[in-house]
């Protein structure tokens, strides 16, 4: 995983709640078995109308997405993140997350940062005077700053440590192997196995 | 202070803690699927690791699989490569897998609880919010990303956060034709879709109690739909009934026994929220809008967006009708349905299949549309046969098909065309989830087969 430290670029502002990951990307284009190429699947109902925010010009070439509140519900296709990625965003702003989106979206390292409500409508009003607007996001002194705002923002300290070395969970856990070899010497014997197949 | 399930189960499954970190927890159950496993198992290839459990491993092939014609090979050639890529990265990895055509194939939260691999007190995930579903069984049962599943066949733990406990009591009775899906529908539409964040919900009270295992499955299922990961039923005696004898019941059913009969919450327990809903109130429940938490009685009217006081709920009302096609202040009854569509992990088990087809037997359904009848496994289809089912859906006009996900998501070619509307027994209704423009009503297995003889949304009191 890349290392996020800091990050500066435009805003797209999604002016919608409930962004579900169906739209996100919808199930159709969850086929194929690489984790690249998704960016063609990215809110593919809505770019078919040419007013959508992604098809206007000046929004073409944003990385920081601002959306409406509930961002990422639904379905646990990590694929979601990936269609962002692919796409080039490498952070998204929303007053509320989805659990699953927000912890997929940690494990692929795109930041996903909650502010208030009204933090998110500021950034709006100011994208849409501005849409080049630069847009710093410092992962390390937890900030987004635009113009003459600074919001601080809160993020779990391991998260953030995590993100910031790009360190890759698995590697960490194997660190730690001989506690899962001791949990499993004391598994209990009634727990069932799928191996051997009984019918 | 006592303890509620869901912390039971976690303090059991803790492997390592440690301040200022997740808890590494140990997962009992990993359930797979052909769309979110390839590039977890390419993840392993390409650091030389292997799947350090695959006898608490399984997978089936349920997104992707057609309903039609399963003896022919997978005509859409993406959707063939990715069933076949999970078949090729089973048998490299040593991993069970059933695939279509085999009697344990199907829809992977309704293979676990039929072969007896859902137990209570397990931890169970699979790269599928609607792992939900097996928290009916009291496990904790959680719907994961590819990067976890990764994590999973390679270490059988996750690094977790500890979620905070919400109980939700549903008091009272339930009224004749009132079901499962209607209790957690009004759930949803009560809390909304995002009221469980953060949270693993344990359903309780007597309305709760007195489901079969397979209502409260659906109960269960549609958590993440209000936003919970998990959702979580105590196990009791209606559990333990339906384990017995199923092929992976413990060996030593007593001792297992033992172990569950301390899978509850204490008495002293303190959750961190608690909702309460009466379900002697409860009526038949269907969605109007394009989120599950916009759903209304079945009798009532479509709400006016402009009685919203809520800005933000209010636009996406005014957005959910004009693609829904539907008209504030429009009786729901009047709505005319295109497809009528049972099946999916929210209702497509046996019980599911037994109650629709009492209310269709003898008759036939509308000519102004159709209806897919999509078992949730392959052994529930040779159950229903048995039980002469089949014959009930077809005889009223119904589609008999395989099993799978099908229309819940239309990743195969079960889709609905755009503006066609469906009266669904899935759990989503989200813009295009059942094809590009589809317009889809959730509802109960009930009111799906009244409203396939009727035409309109209907309820069997209608009939």
């Amino acid at each position: 995983m890349e290392k996020f430290v800091t990050h500066v670029g435009t805003g797209v502002p999604l002016r919608r709640s409930n962004v579900d990951t169906d739209q996100i990307i919808p199930a159709v284009y969850l086929k194929r078995v690489t984790r690249s190429g998704f960016e063609d699947g990215l809110f593919a109902a809505w770019r078919s109308d040419p007013d959508f925010v992604l098809n206007k010009p000046e929004f073409k070439n944003g990385t920081v997405l601002v959306a409406g509140a509930d961002f990422g519900t639904g379905s646990s296709r990590e694929h979601a993140v990936w269609a962002l990625q692919n796409y080039g965003f490498k952070v998204v702003i929303s007053s509320r997350f989805a659990d699953i989106f927000r912890g997929n979206s940690q494990k692929g390292g795109l930041l996903t940062i909650l502010l208030s409500q009204s933090e998110v409508e500021d950034l709006w009003v100011a994208i849409e005077a501005n849409p080049a607007l630069a847009i710093t996001v410092n992962l390390e002194a937890k900030t987004v700053s635009y113009g003459d705002q600074v919001i601080a923002f809160e993020i779990d300290d391991y998260v953030r440590w995590r993100l910031m070395e790009g360190l890759d969970d698995i590697g960490l856990t194997l660190g730690n192997s001989d506690s899962i070899d001791t949990f499993e010497a004391k598994r209990a014997a009634h727990k069932p196995k799928t191996l051997p197949i009984r019918a | 202070m006592g303890k509620t399930l869901a912390e039971k189960i976690w303090q059991e499954h803790v492997v390592r803690a440690k301040e200022g970190e997740p808890d590494l927890i140990y997962i009992d159950l990993h359930l797979i699927h052909e769309v979110t496993s390839p590039q977890a198992f390419d993840g392993l290839r390409l650091s030389n690791r292997k799947v350090r459990r695959p006898d608490l491993t399984i997978a089936t092939e349920d997104h992707n699989v057609p309903t039609q014609n399963i003896n022919l090979p997978i005509a859409d050639p993406v959707s063939k490569l990715q069933v076949d890529t999970l078949r090729a990265n089973c048998a490299e990895f040593g991993v069970r897998i059933h695939s279509l055509g085999d009697a344990e194939q199907g829809i992977v939260h309704v293979v676990g609880p039929q072969l007896g691999l859902t137990q209570p007190g397990l931890t169970i995930v699979c790269g599928d919010s609607h792992t939900s579903t097996h928290g009916a069984f009291g496990a904790l049962a959680f719907g994961i990303g590819t990067s976890e599943v990764e994590h999973v066949l390679a270490t059988q733990t996750l690094p977790l956060q500890r979620p905070k406990t919400m109980a939700i009591n549903v008091n009272g009775k339930l009224k004749c034709g009132v079901t499962s899906k209607d209790i957690i529908l009004a759930i949803i539409a009560k809390i909304g879709t995002g009221g469980g964040q953060g949270y693993v919900i344990e359903y309780r009270g007597e309305a709760i109690r007195e489901l079969s295992m397979e209502a409260r499955m659906t109960v269960c299922n549609m958590s993440i739909e209000a936003g919970a990961r998990a959702g979580l039923i105590a196990p009791d005696e209606t559990t333990f009934a339906y384990i017995l004898g199923k092929p992976h019941a413990p060996e030593d059913f007593d001792a297992a026994l033992s172990y569950w009969k301390t899978l509850f919450t204490d008495a002293d327990a303190k959750f961190d929220v608690e909702v309460d809903l009466d379900a002697d109130e409860l009526e038949p429940f269907v969605t109007w809008g394009t989120n599950p938490g916009q759903g209304i009685f079945l009798n009532a009217n479509v709400p006016n967006p402009a009685d919203i006081a809520d800005a933000e709920e209010r636009g996406a009302a005014e957005r959910a009708l004009v693609y829904m096609g539907l008209t504030a202040g429009q009786p729901m009854k009047s709505v005319a349905i295109d497809t009528v569509f049972l099946g999916s992990c929210t209702n497509g088990r046996i019980e599911d299949l037994r109650a629709a087809a009492e209310i269709l037997k003898g008759k036939k359904i509308s000519t102004s549309l159709r209806m897919l009848v999509v078992p949730g496994s392959a052994r529930v289809r040779l159950q229903a046969e048995a039980e002469g089912l089949d014959k009930v859906f077809i005889d009223s006009g119904a589609e008999w098909r395989n099993a799978g996900c099908s229309m819940c998501l239309g990743m195969n070619p079960d889709q609905l065309k755009p503006e066609e509307r469906s009266a669904s027994t899935s759990n989503r209704n989200f813009e295009g989830r059942q094809g590009k423009g589809g317009r889809t009503h959730l509802v109960s297995p009930l009111v799906a087969a009244a409203t396939a003889l009727r035409g309109t949304l209907s309820s069997p009191a209608d009939l």
